[in-house]
């Protein structure tokens, strides 16, 4: 089975695979520079135009699986030699036009930016164009096209640029890490720093969890991964790497959900704060609003709280669907409790790393959390948790969500609250489309994940949230 | 005294929620409120023992049909 969407992720997986395979062996220091020459030998090139630039551009990649920029704060990275410097002209009319005689595209252009040829070929006059895209709508040859570069679509933020060697360049005052570039870019050339150094080093230094133990925090949404295999069997695989024991976000999601609850019973209007983008995303474009933020940790962060004060000789590393927790972990308010973050793409080379076939595993258990924490990783799962952590907790609120499934929706939805005009007191907002399931560090998205998520939902012991979080106090 | 209940899954599976609210329970009954103090923790490494609790780092395998059995002679009797 297919464990990748793409070979973008199967290039980068590689990388991280051999980089994580060398550190486990002591020996990343002394074959450091052969990691490219491993992944590509040979004479003859089957990415680029030559093994050359191939090998450079992986040369890159290690340092970025090694952990990138120490000097660039952002976890997304853009490796300059690897962008394609693909055609960014916007609006152009492609030799598919054939000259007809309606010529409906200089009719609906209001900008009079179409004019002819000899030909009758129409052609876009630049300084007029306003890039309304209605030329291309109306063709009835499709022959108006609209070149972006696919990072720039990515990216709803608007903070991708192409700078003054027509390569992608990240204005790290907009980024949101959430990570939809990395995902999108078909040539690989922006990608997410890897902290897999940093999970082998605590797995090696923890001696086999007698110096520390090695927590793993894994999100919901891993219902949806490692498709090939039973979740059972990774958290086999996951102990089988080193780490003590493995326990589901979704109890930290369940525990946000009743404080959550109880917070927008106090302040009677809350925007959520699960998902990091879309924190970061007010922070940047709505500061007006971050009073409106709830205060309450997000689930990594809140089970992550909890495992550190109950056990002081822990370490804490989620794992999980995303980019942008990777920022989150290094927040002043959440590092002391997470020590790294890697994503299932990571945790997929680090299984391969070691050579361990989850597929072979015993199925071990995994129940934390009840069915509300879980829903937590896609969208809407977190209104109905806190719709429900209402009724549990007998509140007296009429919870009027809107539920934002992506960051545009994100950006309607607080425009109209920065407007006064928004008809609700609760904003979900989740960068990623489809909500965690979305998410650029999954290995596959497909059009079931929804319903995997639900059914896992549906298999966990708990019920109600109540039960779920009784243990903790 | 120090009373730690695993709420790892193994456990949770075979009922340390129940466990922990019958303990609640039987803590205040005896009024031990101030001399016991119950906690949480995720995995003991002997899940097969589970439900798996400690006493003040001694460790004792039980079941929510054992509780009160545990509570009397693990706690009870020696607070």
């Amino acid at each position: 089975m297919k464990k990748f969407d793409t070979k973008v992720q199967h290039l980068k997986y590689k990388v991280l695979r051999e980089v994580a395979h060398q550190a486990w062996n002591d020996t990343l220091l002394q074959n450091i520079l052969g990691i490219p020459h491993i992944i590509v030998p040979g004479k003859t090139s089957t990415m680029r135009c030559c093994v050359y630039k191939e090998r450079a551009i992986l040369g890159e990649r290690v340092k970025l699986a090694m952990g990138g920029d120490r000097e660039n704060p952002n976890v997304i990275e853009v490796i300059d030699i690897a962008c394609d410097e693909c055609p960014a002209a916007g609006y152009e009319v492609t030799n598919s036009c054939r000259g007809c005689l309606a010529h409906r595209c200089e009719d609906v252009c209001k900008r009079g930016a179409i004019s002819f040829d000899h030909n009758h070929v129409a052609h876009i006059d630049k300084s007029k164009c306003v890039e309304c895209g209605a030329c291309a709508k109306v063709c009835p040859f499709a022959a108006i096209v609209n070149r972006k570069r696919p990072c720039q679509i990515a990216c709803k933020v608007k903070a991708i640029s192409i700078n003054e060697n027509n390569a992608a360049a990240i204005d790290n005052n907009k980024c949101i890490q959430c990570g939809a570039c990395v995902y999108q870019c078909p040539f690989g050339a922006i990608s997410d720093k890897s902290f897999i150094l940093d999970v082998i080093d605590l797995l090696k230094k923890s001696q086999n969890n007698e110096k520390y133990k090695v927590y793993a925090v894994v999100a919901p949404s891993i219902s949806s991964q490692f498709v090939y295999a039973k979740l059972g069997q990774v958290v086999s695989g996951l102990k089988e790497l080193g780490f003590f024991t493995v326990i589901e976000a979704a109890l930290g999601a369940d525990m946000v959900a009743m404080s959550e609850a109880r917070e927008l019973s106090e302040k009677e209007f809350l925007t959520s704060s699960c998902c990091p983008a879309f924190v970061q995303y007010i922070k940047t474009s709505f500061p007006a609003l971050l009073p409106h933020v709830s205060h309450n940790l997000s689930p990594m962060a809140a089970l992550a709280k909890y495992i550190k004060e109950t056990d002081e000789k822990s370490k804490v590393v989620f794992i999980g669907p995303c980019t942008a927790k990777k920022a989150e972990a290094q927040l002043e308010t959440v590092s002391p409790y997470v020590d790294a973050v890697l994503t299932f793409e990571e945790l997929q080379a680090l299984f391969d790393s070691k050579d361990i076939d989850i597929t072979a595993l015993n199925e071990d258990v995994l129940d934390n959390a009840s069915y509300y924490g879980r829903i937590f990783a896609r969208s809407g799962g977190l209104s109905d948790s806190v719709k429900q952590a209402l009724t549990e907790q007998r509140i007296d609120f009429t919870l009027k969500p809107v539920v934002c499934d992506g960051i545009e929706a994100c950006k309607i939805a607080l425009l109209k609250k920065s407007k006064n005009v928004l008809d609700a007191n609760f904003i979900e907002g989740m960068a990623c489309v489809g909500g965690c399931i979305g998410g650029a560090g999954c290995l596959t998205h497909g059009e079931k994940n929804k319903a995997q998520v639900d059914e896992y939902g549906r298999e966990a012991l708990e019920k109600t949230i109540s039960d779920a979080v009784s243990v903790l106090k | 005294m120090k009373v730690t209940v695993c709420i790892g899954s193994s456990c949770h599976i075979k009922g340390s929620r129940q466990v922990v609210e019958q303990l609640q329970q039987l803590i205040a009954e005896n009024n031990l409120g101030d001399k016991v103090e119950l906690g949480g923790t995720f995995c003991m490494g002997k899940c097969q023992q589970g439900v798996c609790v400690t006493v003040d780092e001694v460790f004792c395998s039980v079941t929510p049909d054992t509780v009160e059995e545990f509570f009397e002679n693990n706690v009870k009797g020696k607070v």
